[in-house]
């Protein structure tokens, strides 16, 4: 069970948090230049990280705020909570944002394999 | 890269030498049943293969096993990080049954169904598979409606399928508790009875033993690290025992589709989340059916040995802890206490948990990928179980040729492009 402090009520069992997902997707502009794979990868594709992700939660049996965890998939330790509006400040943190896919220009987004895990 | 080794690798039995029937085990008998022939080799990779199935779960297993039966594929390898069977496939709470709803469903789950029929014989091996039944049950008004509906559109498939009252549930389940003064009563219900369970690890066991005896190379702790991609074609396979070479490479890694695509470079509309099940402690036989509820959040059946084995929802955060939260397992068992009173006395033995491959419309991806010559086959998420021999048999033919048969095509990874999702959250919610 993960134990998770709200920012707002402290430390509380997971039962009473809502799961929101990965953090930090940014709807497409829904121009004509919006293609089917560009709404498909906003709507379905996943990071889905064995390791560090940046994820959305909210207090539904409690205060009901929203706000944003880096937690590792692995070991389910929690190691920064912070605001909706904003990007992560610890380290790790930073780091895990900015390695994520969806940040990384199209030209560069397939990793070389070599240095792929 | 992997030197050529100098010890042959050892030869696999045939059928002929190494095969399970009356007259074998009478003869093991007068000798204690210690000269019994093992049952698969356990090799080291070759420097190359046609094919390899990264994955030793049934659903890997299978595939290699059709290739070799079916596309008379002779040199392939299956590859796991841990032990054959390990993943979910030694995990799961063996549920079989092949009542989904839409079209696309039925065709892929009822295929598997079928194969399950004859497995045993197939592959000289019991798969201990038994037709016991599954029983869903409906706990209010709008649920029985849903479930009628859902068993017409069943039963126009071809599929068996029929709505009970709670009485003929009762009849068929005399430990249910159908008061109608229940918080959740039962109104209801629909059942498959060519459904069932089977013997997890048999499965497993038996596709390994069979693909074996078709020279098939089993490869445990080889945990793929990363694929040599040149061109956009896949050439290699990096391992923690070297590279292998490999003209096509088909994935079947279930809750670490995610973390494998991630090392071919694209990512899948699929999240990893904890699954759980318990077993209680063995009691005399009380439950002859499966026995499903979506709304009050459990399914139960009774194994062979007597313990009940019990499941619920996957908890609802990524993870790859391989345990869940408790407050699931809380829920499920006030659920199953209060429509069977008479389990409140039990004593819970074990609990576990797998990591369950989710898809955004709860069905399976059985499809090319953005890399040619690597194929994948996931998403099959809390129930893919069932569908082990059916997947195996059309992934190894979607390998082989290239193309997706009809069964496979509608779960190719195009579907979230186009948009023709096969929603089956409603068949799937929480039951297997
Ligand atoms: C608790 C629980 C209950 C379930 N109940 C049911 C049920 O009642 N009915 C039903 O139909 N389904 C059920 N399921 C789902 C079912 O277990 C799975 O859908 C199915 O077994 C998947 O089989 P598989 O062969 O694809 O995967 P797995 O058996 O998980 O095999 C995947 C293999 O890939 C290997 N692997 C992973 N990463 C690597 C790597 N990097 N390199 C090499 N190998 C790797 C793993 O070690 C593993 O052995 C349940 C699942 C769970 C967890
Ligand atoms: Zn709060």
């Amino acid at each position: 069970m993960l134990h998770i402090e709200c920012p707002w009520c402290g430390f509380r069992d997971d039962a009473e948090f809502h799961y929101g997902g990965e953090a930090h997707i940014t709807r497409p502009d829904p121009s004509k230049t919006l293609t089917d794979e560009k709404f498909s990868e906003y709507l379905f594709l996943k990071t889905n990280t064995k390791g560090l992700i940046l994820e959305r939660w909210c207090h539904r049996s409690g205060c009901r705020r929203w706000f944003n965890v880096l937690r590792n998939t692995i070991t389910n330790e929690i190691l920064e909570v912070y605001p909706v509006t904003e990007t992560p400040s610890s380290k790790q943190g930073k780091e895990t944002y900015d390695r994520n896919w969806r940040r990384i220009s199209p030209s560069k987004k397939t990793p070389k394999t070599d240095e792929a895990k | 890269m992997i030197e050529k080794r100098e010890k042959a690798q050892p030869r696999s039995l045939t059928l002929k030498e190494n095969n399970y029937s009356f007259f074998s085990l009478a003869k093991n008998a007068f000798s204690k049943h210690k000269n019994w022939p093992q049952a698969w080799r356990s090799t080291e990779p070759k420097p190359e293969y046609d094919v390899i199935v990264v994955g030793a779960g049934g659903h890997g297993l299978a595939t290699a096993y059709y290739l070799a039966k079916e596309h008379g594929s002779k040199n392939i390898a299956v590859i796991d990080k841990g032990w054959l069977g390990g993943g979910n496939t030694g995990r799961n709470t063996t549920i079989i049954r092949s009542n989904y709803m839409w079209d696309e469903s039925a065709g892929i789950y009822e295929h598997s169904l079928k194969l399950w029929e004859t497995l045993s014989h197939e592959l000289n091996f019991n798969t201990m598979f038994s037709q016991r039944g599954v029983l869903t049950l409906a706990h209010t008004e709008h649920e029985l409606k849903e479930m009628t509906r859902r068993v017409e559109a069943i039963r126009l498939n071809g599929i068996d399928s029929e709505v009970l009252n709670p009485r003929a549930i009762k009849q068929i389940v005399p430990i249910i508790d159908i008061n109608p003064q229940l918080r959740y009563p039962v109104m209801g219900g629909f059942i498959q009875r060519r459904g069932g369970t089977a013997r997890h690890d048999a499965v497993a066991w038996g596709y390994a033993r069979a693909a074996d005896q078709l020279g098939v190379d089993i490869i445990q702790n080889c945990e793929v690290t990363g694929f040599n991609i040149k061109k956009g074609t896949i050439t290699a396979v990096k391992t923690v025992k070297g590279e292998i070479k490999a003209n096509k490479v088909a994935c079947v890694v279930a809750g670490h589709a995610g973390v494998i695509a991630e090392m071919a470079g694209f990512r899948l509309p699929i999240d990893s989340r904890p699954l759980q099940a318990l077993v209680s402690e063995p009691i005399k036989p009380i439950l002859d059916t499966v026995i499903m509820s979506n709304s009050v959040h459990m399914y139960v059946s009774q194994s062979d040995k007597g313990e009940l084995v019990l499941g619920a929802g996957a908890d609802s955060y990524n993870s790859y802890s391989q345990r869940g939260s408790l407050n699931i397992i809380e829920g499920m068992l006030a659920a199953a206490v209060e429509l069977f009173p008479v389990f409140s006395r039990l004593r819970m033995l074990r609990s576990w948990g797998g990591i369950v491959d989710t898809c955004p419309d709860a069905s399976p991806i059985i499809s090319k990928t953005p890399v040619k010559n690597l194929y994948f086959n996931c998403g099959w998420g809390t129930g893919g179980f069932k569908a082990t021999p059916g997947s195996g048999h059309v992934f190894a033919d979607l390998v082989a040729k290239d193309e997706p048969n009809s069964l496979a095509a509608p779960f190719s990874l195009d579907r979230f492009v186009g948009g023709y999702l096969i929603d089956e959250h409603g068949a799937a919610g929480v039951a297997h």
